[in-house]
């Protein structure tokens, strides 16, 4: 935690030309050579959360910050890790919150557990509805 | 003065608003009868007073006048005047008042217009109105007064945020607003009748016009919030899942269902316990929706606890309404008894599928935009977004799209799959054949596959109901539901083919350099520095050519520098084509590697096949809701002017 508020003001210090970050983060404005490697990179960053934002992916944001983790992401793609290896070591070192993608975790399960309790209820009403009175007429 | 002047009517109508409830809940019973007579005139009055404060917000925010808090800290005067007047509801006192004066203007109307019901109920609606309208009123006038004067008076205002700066957000909240007002009116409507137990069609033909204007207006204003996204932020997304927006999909998804069970109500008086707790739910959703935005929860529960005052008070709201309401259909539920039985496979059994539907994808977002609220609550942060809402939606979304395709084909009460199946064939044979043409294309994931897929022969299956009438005499509440499902095709269509076949091209270049993004070809030209009210900003020259022998077009993306706050925004560059959008950025100067003399700039560069129609599809929603509104009132109208003829010929042959 420590960590993070170190880096949002880091990132909040640092004025918001992007000349400045590209030494640091070559690669948050710069896409990968390689296409499939890059959609790899895009679709993984749609899914990660800007932390110094408010509800916007890093994809999708101006911010140092989300350049530093744009350039990051690109860079750790590169060198060959898979997406959810590179998930794994942002949520560990920022927490769930950085990533959009819920992890089934003792405190997310009521989250993957509402849609089939909904679909149960769905289930439920529909037959309760027309299965006896269908029978009926 | 003014301000003064705009507080007092303020307090004026809340006034009325008290004495609008203590009149309708007293004209009720036997004894205080004579007092509903005045329930129509006060409700009028209030609207009025209502409105007056309004204008007097609107009027010192016109002319700057910074000895006002809210002036002050939302405005300045260097900021083109639309701007100003749009500074009125871009914060939070302003919205509130908004809310007010939309409610009581709603009100208003009611009372004016609405002699269909027993005058019974249209007290109890009436009341209804004035109860939900005093608590905001309180909540204006004790937590949050637009009107309170700062002193010493500051030299210069605060300003806008530079993001709000744009026409297409300055009419966005009011429009959103006139839909979530207009489903309070909805939520009146089901009070009055759960008070008089009298739910029926009649009930449901006077309340569904409501409903449409709000839906509409929740349509268009959801449609123009996510393209001033797309266009105002710059990255080319147009949907985030973000809690604020989550707070306008919920009573849009609400009020969608309501208006399909208001139609079975009205038409077959079925379903009515239903329709009444839709009616209930619509409205909350609204008031929900109002206190995410409103109370800072979103940022954090922790500013929330921080500064609880306001939070409180919404949410001491929210429960009297809301539990209110819920209290009042427990209690009379027993008595409203479901009305008319139909079949599974009906009109009646479409409609009920896409009510729950609807009602299960509304308890998705409301849950996981609530949840990671009480994760902090817990003690641990989670975010729930794309990834989550996207399959967990079209879990729901997909069956009910395919029932979209047969439900408007079907009789009411009683109906076979036989019938029908003909018709059918055509839109399954385009849904196999769309989906084996993108199979082949390849490279497309699974959602927005489904999507193009479903999407096409949702498109013809949309236009069947017109099949075999006469297209001049066809009703234009049918023209409105087939021009409405249409466009839920074209938007669908829109949203996965700019998921399924987007390109991206982030590049640095020179002066003169040409870049390709998708069939385009880019060519930098010049970038310039411009000026604006108050804003300066860098402007890009960029000449696009489609192909190879394309004409070649000019696109001016800036980087704009605010003052006033300082913040800097990028005003990206549109370029629409029938087949989609070219999407053009301006970033930064990019630095100078070692020995190069020219500078390079920073393009973001975006080719949207299809894009528009997402919004063009919204647009569609929101057009069939406008031809069935006019189709409703027009009829109603015809109706009232062939009775009074009837009665004025009657009188004339007694005679």
């Amino acid at each position: 935690m420590k960590r993070l508020i170190a880096l949002v003001a880091l990132a909040l210090a640092a004025p918001v030309f992007a000349q400045e970050e590209q030494s640091t983060a070559p690669y948050a404005y710069r896409q990968l050579d390689d296409p499939a490697q890059e959609t790899k990179a895009q679709d993984l960053m749609e899914t990660l959360r800007c932390l110094q934002c408010q509800g916007q992916s890093i994809a999708d944001s101006d911010a140092p910050i989300a350049g530093s983790m744009r350039s990051l992401v690109r860079e750790r793609i590169k060198a060959g890790e898979t997406p959810e290896q590179i998930r794994a070591w942002l949520i560990e070192r920022y927490g769930d919150y950085v990533s959009y993608a819920p992890q089934l975790t003792g405190l997310t399960w009521p989250l993957f557990a509402v849609p089939g309790v909904l679909l149960l209820i769905a289930f439920l009403l529909l037959r309760r509805r027309f299965s006896a009175k269908g029978a009926g007429q | 003065m003014i301000a003064e002047l705009g507080l007092a009517a303020l307090w004026l109508a809340a006034a009325l608003a008290a004495l609008q409830l203590v009149s309708g809940a007293l004209g009720l019973t036997e004894r205080g009868a004579v007092l509903g007579g005045a329930v129509r005139p006060v409700a009028v009055v209030q609207g009025g007073l209502a409105l007056l404060a309004f204008a007097c917000l609107i009027y010192v925010f016109s002319v700057t006048d910074l000895s006002v808090k809210l002036v002050a800290l939302n405005s300045h005067s260097m900021k083109p005047l639309v701007f100003k007047i749009a500074g009125a509801w871009g914060n939070h006192e302003g919205s509130m008042l908004l809310w007010v004066t939309v409610m009581g203007l709603g009100g208003a109307f009611v009372a004016l217009v609405e002699k269909r019901l027993p005058e019974r109920t249209m007290l109890a609606t009436l009341a209804g109105q004035a109860f939900v309208s005093l608590g905001f009123y309180a909540f204006l006038l004790f937590a949050s007064n637009p009107f309170e004067r700062l002193s010493p008076v500051p030299m210069e205002g605060n300003g806008l945020n530079p993001l709000l700066q744009d026409l297409g957000l300055a009419f966005h909240p009011p429009t959103l607003y006139l839909g979530y007002v207009g489903l309070s009116i909805a939520f009146s409507f089901a009070i009055g009748a759960l008070v008089t137990r009298e739910v029926g069609p009649a009930f449901a033909k006077a309340m569904r016009p409501w409903v449409l204007g709000a839906w509409i207006f929740l349509t268009v204003g959801i449609t123009a919030g996510s393209y001033w996204a797309y266009y105002e932020l710059g990255w080319g997304g147009w949907w985030f899942w973000d809690p604020v927006e989550n707070a306008s999909l919920m009573p849009w998804l609400a009020a969608t269902a309501l208006l399909h069970s208001c139609g079975v109500l009205a038409a077959r008086n079925a379903l009515r316990a239903w329709t009444i707790m839709l009616g209930v739910v619509a409205f909350s959703m609204s008031m929900i929706g109002t206190f995410l935005v409103r109370s800072g929860i979103l940022t954090s529960v922790h500013a929330f606890a921080v500064d609880p005052q306001r939070g409180t008070f919404i949410l001491a709201l929210l429960a009297i309404y809301i539990g209110g309401a819920l209290v009042l259909f427990g209690l009379r539920a027993a008595t409203v008894t479901e009305g008319e039985r139909f079949a599974f496979v009906s009109r009646e059994g479409a409609l009920v599928v896409n009510n729950v539907m609807l009602s299960a994808i509304l308890g998705i977002v409301l849950f996981g935009t609530l949840y990671p609220l009480f994760a902090e609550a817990m003690g641990a942060k989670v975010s729930v977004g794309p990834p989550y809402f996207n399959p967990m939606s079209a879990l729901f979304a997909v069956p009910m799209l395919v029932v979209l395709m047969v439900g408007p084909l079907l009789r009411w009460r009683r109906d076979k799959f036989g019938r029908v199946g003909r018709e059918l064939v055509i839109p399954a044979m385009l849904i196999v054949a769309a989906g084996i043409c993108v199979l082949v294309l390849g490279g497309v994931a699974l959602l927005p596959w489904i999507g193009l897929a479903l999407s096409v022969g949702l498109g013809w299956a949309s236009l069947l109901p017109l099949k075999g009438r006469n297209l001049r005499r066809t009703p234009l509440p049918i023209w409105g539901m087939v021009v409405a499902h249409f466009g839920i095709a074209v938007a669908l269509f829109g949203m996965s083919s700019e998921s399924a076949f987007s390109v991206e091209k982030l590049v640095a270049v020179r002066m003169g350099e040409v870049t390709q993004v998708g069939p385009w070809g880019v060519k930098l030209d010049t970038v310039e520095p411009v000026a604006g009210p108050n804003w300066t900003a860098m402007e890009a020259r960029l000449l696009v050519r489609y192909g190879i022998d394309g004409k070649v077009t000019r696109m001016l993306p800036q980087s704009r520098s605010f003052w006033a706050p300082p913040q800097q925004t990028s005003e990206s560059a549109l370029l629409t084509r029938w087949n989609g959008q070219l999407y053009a950025v301006l970033g930064g100067e990019a630095p100078k590697v070692d020995g190069e003399k020219q500078s390079r700039w920073q393009l973001r560069l975006w080719w949207k096949p299809f894009a528009p129609l997402i919004w063009i599809g919204g647009l569609l929603i929101a057009l069939g809701g406008l031809l069935a509104l006019v189709g409703r009132v027009a009829a109603d109208v015809r109706r009232i002017v062939a009775k009074d003829k009837i009665a004025y010929r009657r009188e004339k042959q007694g005679r």
